[in-house]
This record gives C-alpha cells, structure tokens and sequence, in this order.
C-alpha cells in the first residue's frame, strides 16, 4: 500500500562486525510512514543489533542508514538529537531507569524535552502508563519492585512518552500473558491509525504478526532475506521461513488470524 | 499547517479547535486551569474541529470533558473518524476507574526525626550485620577447609591477580612517595639536634610498624573494596545471585570465600612491596639530601631494627585484609536492586573499610605499645 511512498528509514549495505564475527553484510531495509514492519529472524541473527545501528547507538561497520531523508551517523551532536527526539525504543529488556518510580520514569523526557513542568509531567506520565495498560497505584513503585511483563508496559508508556513519529520494539509481548498481548497488539495498532505512527516490531510473536504488521522482514544470514506483505512472505522459498510460517505455532497463529478458512 | 489549540465557548456549547499536540501543551494547560470545573453532562463538546491529536493532547482533552465521557466517544460524537474515536475511546477507558496514587502528605519535621532514628538504627544495624557475615563467613571457611574439592583455586586465583598483582605498581609507587616525604620531614626536624642519621630510624619504624600495612590497606579498601561491592550489587541488580542459590550453590562458597581469601594473600604481599619501596624513598632522600650512602644506610638498618617491627607490621595485613574484603562483599549483598543503590553500597564500603582500617590501627597500635613488642 505505502511502497510507492519514500521511505522514512533507509538502509543500504550495512554490514556490522564485532571483531571477526560478522552480524550483517550488505543489508537493506525500508520503513514506511505509517507502517508497522515486522522483523522477525533467530535468536541471535542480529535483530537487535539493526534496531541499535538504525537508532544510533551502535556506529555501523559500513553502509548508510538514512532516517527523514538525513544520514544519522554523520549529523552533527545537536541535530542528531533532535532527530533521535522523533524515535521511541522499547528496549528488550526495559532498560528502565531503576532509581526512578515508573511515572518518573515516563515524566522525564517530558520535562527535559517537551519542558513540561513536573507535575503536569508526572500526571501525563500516569495516563501513558494506563494506555500501556498499568494500574495507577503502580505508578509510584520502583522497577525493581515490578514483574516482568510490567515492566515491559512500562517501557512502552516512556516509548510513547515524545509521542514519537517512529516507534522501535525490540520482542514488546515476550513476558507478557496472552491477554496482555493481544491488547498490546490492539493498542499499537490504534496509536498507528490514528497518530500515523511507523512502527519497527521485532518479535518473535506469531499472533503479533498476524494481528498487527503489515509487512515482515526476514532476517537470515546476515541480510534481510525478503521484506513483504505476510502472505508473500510466508510462500517465500526458504527452508527457515517455511519452518517458521507452517511450524505448529505457525499454523496455529494463522488459523487464529483466519477463523473463516478453518475446517 | 499548525494552529495552536484552544478551546471556543459559547455558552454551553464548546468547541474544540486546534493542534492539541505536546508541543501546545503549556498553553492548553494554562487555558484548563482557567475554566472552572464544570458538568459536562449540560455541555455539548464539538470535535470536529479539533486537528492534530496525540496522547498529550488526548490526556488534556479527557482533563476536560472526563475519562468516561471519552470512553463513551462512539455514542456521543459519532461524526469523528474511526482512528481518532479509537484513539480516544482507548484513552478513556484506560482511564476511567483509575484514580491517581494516593499521596503520602509530607510532615517536614516528622519526616525529619524519623530519618534521623532510621540513620541511628542503621549503624547499630549495620554492625550487628557484619558480626553475623563474618561468622557465617568463618563457618563456610571451616566447613570447606576439609574439602579440598571445593576450594575455588581458579577463582582465587583470578582474584589474586586483580587484587594483588594488578594493585603493586600503584601501591609501591604511593609508599615510594610517602617514604621520600618522611624523610625530608625527619630531616628537616632532626637538623635542629643534629642528629639528622636518625631519619633512617625513622623511615624504617614509620614503615616497617605502620604505614606500609596503612597504606596498601586504605588502597585496597579504595580500589577492591568498592569493586568487591560493585561487582556482587550488579549480580543481585540482575538476578545472578538468586540464580546461584537456586542452582543449589552457596553464594559465600562461591563468590565471597575466593575474594576474602585472595585478600588476605595479596594484602601481606603487598604490604611487604609497601615496606620495601617506602624505605628505599626514604633511602634515595637519605643519600640525596644527607650524604648518607646506601651502605651506610642498610647497616644502620640492621644495627638498629629488630626484626620484631617487621612482624608487628606484617601481622596486621590479613586482619585488615579479612576486614576490607568482607565489608566489600556484605555490602553487595545489601544492594537491592536499583543503580542508585549500587552506588550508595559502593560508596559505604569504601568509607566503612577505611574506618575501620585505621580504628583497628590506632588499637593495635596502643596495645603492641603495651606489650613492649
Ligand atoms: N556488543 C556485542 N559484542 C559482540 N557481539 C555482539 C554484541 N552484540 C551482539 N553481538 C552478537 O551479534 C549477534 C546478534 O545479536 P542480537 O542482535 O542481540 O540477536 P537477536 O536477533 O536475538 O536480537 C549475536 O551473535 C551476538 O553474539
Ligand atoms: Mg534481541
């Protein structure tokens, strides 16, 4: 639908070493406006290695990332930082700040940013920790003292916390009960519709790529091995892919997103 | 196009016109706390003219007209697109039945003299603490003694080598420096008497009794100790020791026996390095500044200094080491898992070390006095 449009997120031929070992080589990948991408790949194939190199964290070994049209890595300090201002990440593991309660967690970047004052930050932090699905008297806990699955809401909510143009989730429902997730699923897909979010979703959740992405990227021996509508994908000629895709859980996950289709 | 938001009233009826987004959100603000809080049921909201939202926006928007109302949008502005009611519908029933934390109301003084109690408790807490870790620490020691199986050699190992090995340029340079001031101080005052050869007794007592021990222990209580605590808090931040209890293994056996040992190896060596390089900066002052040779020098050493300064000196390393490293490796285990308190363990470990270090010092030292040794 968008793949006429120019592309928010370029990569061309990236490639990231760690000393011999080689992550990618020569990768390409586009992220649309406005939508959701799926990567999904093996444990370790380096997924969260090129969700670190697009947002700048990590300087790539070679290849350019162009994020809105500007070439991250070569920006000065000061606009970087106002094009990193456009991005969300949900780290896999939270990466939550731990000596600060979750809705000062969340408030932060609203008052160092968005230069809010602390308690109309801390309020504003309180209605994102409940879009993320947290109850308001967690709000003031300490992300020790949270599950989790919790504390994967909670890093949603600081994602959220700029309303940010580009969302990055590195596996958002791992930890997370079913329930929890199929409102996860639900939530970014409204956020997308109505604030025309471009999501990058690294998952591993079957039902999350069924329910939500509109395209999936292939990650498998160091490259993006195809990047298309889920249909497409899935018919791909490759033995991982097919493993993936018509596996049990597979199965189970496309009968769940077609109930029409089943005997 | 932008156009900051605002709100257009007449009489009951408002209208919601505008960018609602972040980067109004001082100014929307400002404009709720004027309105005075009034029933929305008698109202009619009009959204249709209400431009850019984002959550920001959505939040204040629900400030106004209250979280069921939103909760309620498909009924009560039907007009509005699909993705902006969701939005708005998703917002609201996040929101209704959830009331903010309740606040605990500051009490200055209150607050003031319970922290003031929880500081005192703390100390008192804290010593009776240590007590306890140490006697567990002897008992795991006498337990493991008898099996040679579960010495952890390999981990002791690598802790000699930080702790030790890695700590000799930086001790013996600091006690070369100290040694050198010393003798000018002793020189300095001794010329009045002119009796300016008894700097080399000086610098030998001074090192041999005390400072060599003193000063390779406050660097170690500086620089193991506060790794030590580092190290242990970032392994109970993440879980590892609970892993190592429920993997059946004995976090002391593992982890603090390997440390304290270590300690009590590398402090007695690195106490001896102190000795050494202390005298010779005392001997390389002796011969710059008072003409006295290095011969001349290491005679008046073995005329004058019984070997007994030596021991006395020595014998206080593995206390002291035993001391540093289980203050460093209980402090550790008190952190609880957030980056904030590593730091605060870290820094108690330190202090507490060095406290210690010298109170223990200033005892041994009256009591050797005492003894005549
Ligand atoms: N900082 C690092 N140093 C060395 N190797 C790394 C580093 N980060 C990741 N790797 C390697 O890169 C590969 C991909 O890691 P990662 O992106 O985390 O995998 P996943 O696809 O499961 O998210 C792994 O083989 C990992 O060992
Ligand atoms: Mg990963």
């Amino acid at each position: 639908m968008s793949a006429s449009r120019e592309p928010l997120i370029r990569v061309r031929g990236l490639a990231n070493r760690f000393g011999q070992h080689s992550v990618h080589e020569n990768l390409d990948l586009d992220l649309y406006p406005g939508e959701i991408l799926g990567v999904v790949g093996g444990s370790g194939t380096g997924k969260s290695v090129l969700l670190r190199s697009i947002v700048g964290l990590l300087r790539p070994s070679a290849g350019r990332i162009e994020v809105f049209g500007e070439d991250l890595p070569q920006l000065p300090a000061r606009d970087r930082s106002r094009v990193e201002r456009r991005f969300g990440v949900l780290f896999q593991r939270g990466a939550l700040f731990t000596s600060l309660t979750l809705q000062e967690n969340v408030a932060l970047p609203l008052i160092e940013h968005a230069g809010l004052p602390r308690a109309d930050a801390e309020a504003l932090a309180r209605v994102k920790l409940a879009l993320a699905g947290l109850p308001g008297e967690v709000a003031i806990l300490y992300p020790a003292e949270l599950s989790g699955g919790m504390i994967k809401r909670a890093a949603l909510a600081r994602a959220l916390a700029l309303d940010p143009e580009v969302l990055f989730l590195d596996e958002p429902t791992a930890g997370l009960d079913p329930i929890g997730a199929a409102a996860f699923d639900r939530l970014i897909l409204t956020l997308r519709d109505a604030l025309g979010l471009s999501v990058f979703l690294v998952t591993h959740d079957l039902d999350t790529l069924y329910a939500a992405c509109d395209r999936v990227a292939v990650l498998s021996r160091r490259r993006v091995r195809v990047a298309d509508r889920l249909d497409i994908v899935a018919a791909t000629d490759d033995e991982w892919i097919h493993d993936y895709f018509h596996g049990p859980r597979g199965r189970a996950a496309y009968r769940a997103a077609h109930p029409e289709e089943s005997p | 196009m932008k156009e900051p938001g605002y709100i257009d009233q007449h009489g009951n009826h408002l209208t919601i016109v505008g960018d609602w987004t972040l980067p109004y959100y001082a100014a929307l603000r400002l404009e709720l706390d004027r309105r005075p809080r009034h029933e929305t049921t008698a109202t009619t909201i009009d959204l249709t003219k209400l431009r850019a939202l984002d959550t920001a926006g959505a939040a204040l928007l629900m400030e106004l007209v209250g979280a069921r109302w939103l909760a309620e949008i498909d009924e009560r502005a039907p007009e509005l697109p699909t993705t902006r009611r969701a939005l708005l519908r998703t917002l609201g029933e996040a929101m209704i039945d959830n009331p903010p934390p309740s606040a605990r109301p500051g009490r200055p003084l209150w607050d003031t003299l319970a922290r003031t109690g929880q500081h005192v408790e703390g100390i008192w807490q804290q010593q009776y603490q240590l007590l306890g870790f140490i006697g567990q620490v002897l008992a795991t020691l006498a337990v493991t003694a008898w099996w040679p199986r579960r010495w952890r050699l390999t981990s002791m190992v690598a802790q000699l080598h930080q702790t030790g090995l890695n700590a000799l340029p930086i001790v013996a340079l600091l006690t070369f420096l100290v040694g050198a001031v010393v003798a000018f101080l002793g020189a300095t005052v001794l010329r009045d008497f002119g009796t300016t050869i008894y700097t080399v007794n000086l610098v030998a007592f001074a090192f041999l009794r005390e400072f060599g021990v003193l000063l390779a222990a406050i660097l170690l209580a500086g620089r193991t100790a506060s790794a030590f605590t580092a190290q242990l808090g970032a392994m109970k931040v993440n879980e590892e020791l609970d892993a190592v209890r429920t993997l059946g293994l004995d976090p002391i056996e593992l982890l603090v026996l390997p440390r304290v040992l270590a300690m009590m190896l590398s402090l007695p060596i690195l106490t001896f390095v102190g000795m050494l390089s202390g005298i010779l900066g005392g001997a390389l002052v002796c011969l710059q500044a008072l003409d006295i040779s290095l011969i001349q020098f290491l005679a008046i050493l073995q005329r004058d200094i019984p070997l007994n300064h030596f021991l006395v000196g020595l014998a206080k390393a593995p206390l002291f080491a035993f001391l540093i490293a289980v203050i460093g490796c209980l402090e550790g285990f008190k952190v609880s898992g957030s980056a904030q308190s590593v730091g605060e363990h870290t820094t108690s470990s330190v202090v507490q070390s060095i406290f210690v270090v010298i109170l223990l010092d200033a005892v041994a030292a009256l009591f050797f006095m005492e003894m005549g040794w």
